[in-house]
């Protein structure tokens, strides 16, 4: 289905993100991924977060996948964060920021980061050579369009994961209760 | 300049990851742990936009918006949680939940 649209994209147009844009939002992305562990004020951590959020949306938006890059900008940065800064509001404490930073079992926790950190590279370094060189092009125009037919079926013919997207509401739904009933005072 | 490949969006990912697991493992203010798991939740989504991106094919992408269902579902509940928790005993730091710990 997909490879005659590749080709008549291959055939149509550059690419008009550079390799330099990927640098950028990559290295942008992974320092404010650094602020957000780093950052005593839990504030500031959230900023640096919307500002991860941000940079990987812009990563979507390289790999063809302009719906994700909205629902994230949309649900992470504009609904999520929001949650977490009014949590930020709700329990911050003044006594919380002259404490330590960091638990007490800090030691171990870096050194266990720093074997999947191993883990990560040898496994990249090994299976290097099993993924291809090129990538696809993905379709981008029709994208949402896709996205649809796959969520939500097409001409009368349920898609491929309406059940799963009708359990995802369900999901919605009782997370929604859970939290409503936990910051009840009385239940 | 090299193309970008999947295998660049991998490391980008893999040290998200990492970042994410080093929040959980070393903070101790329980907000911030959280942020951590939404780091590692965007991490695996651009793996999986990334490998949808190699096959050509749009599933990685319908499964990073799943994924993006759970972590708000999981934001919420777990800021539900930490907002009772605050109310019982005054403080978010995670080596003070210790009520099951003997």
């Amino acid at each position: 289905m997909n490879s005659g649209l590749n080709s008549a994209i291959n055939a149509g147009m550059a690419p008009v993100a550079t390799p330099w844009f990927f640098y950028a939002l990559a290295g942008v992305a992974v320092v404010s991924g650094v602020l957000v562990i780093t950052r005593r004020n839990a504030v500031h951590s959230a900023l640096a977060l919307i500002v991860t959020l941000l940079a990987v949306s812009g990563l979507y938006l390289m790999l063809y996948a302009p719906f994700v890059a909205g629902v994230q900008i949309i649900v992470y940065a504009g609904g999520i964060m929001v949650l977490f800064l009014f949590v930020i509001m709700l329990v911050n404490i003044e006594r919380s920021s002259k404490e330590r930073t960091f638990n007490r079992m800090w030691p171990a926790g870096l050194a266990a980061a720093c074997a999947l950190l191993a883990l990560f590279v040898s496994a990249i370094a090994k299976g290097k050579a099993l993924f291809p060189d090129r990538m696809m092009m993905l379709p981008e125009s029709s994208n949402t369009q896709q996205i649809a037919a796959m969520l939500y079926g097409e001409a009368g013919k349920m898609g491929q994961y309406t059940f799963a997207f009708e359990i995802a509401s369900l999901l919605l739904l009782v997370a929604i209760l859970g939290a409503v009933i936990m910051t009840k005072k009385k239940i | 300049m090299a193309e970008i490949t999947t295998l660049h969006y991998l490391v980008v990912a893999a040290a998200l990851f990492v970042l994410g697991v080093i929040g959980v493992l070393t903070r101790r203010n329980v907000v911030i742990v959280l942020m951590s798991i939404e780091l590692i939740l965007n991490a695996v989504n651009l793996n999986l936009v990334a490998f949808s991106r190699m096959w050509g094919n749009l599933h990685g992408q319908l499964f990073a918006i799943f994924i993006v269902v759970d972590a708000a579902a999981e934001a919420a509940v777990g800021l539900g949680i930490l907002i009772a928790f605050f109310r019982n005993k005054e403080t978010i730091n995670v080596d003070e939940i210790d009520l099951l710990k003997w």
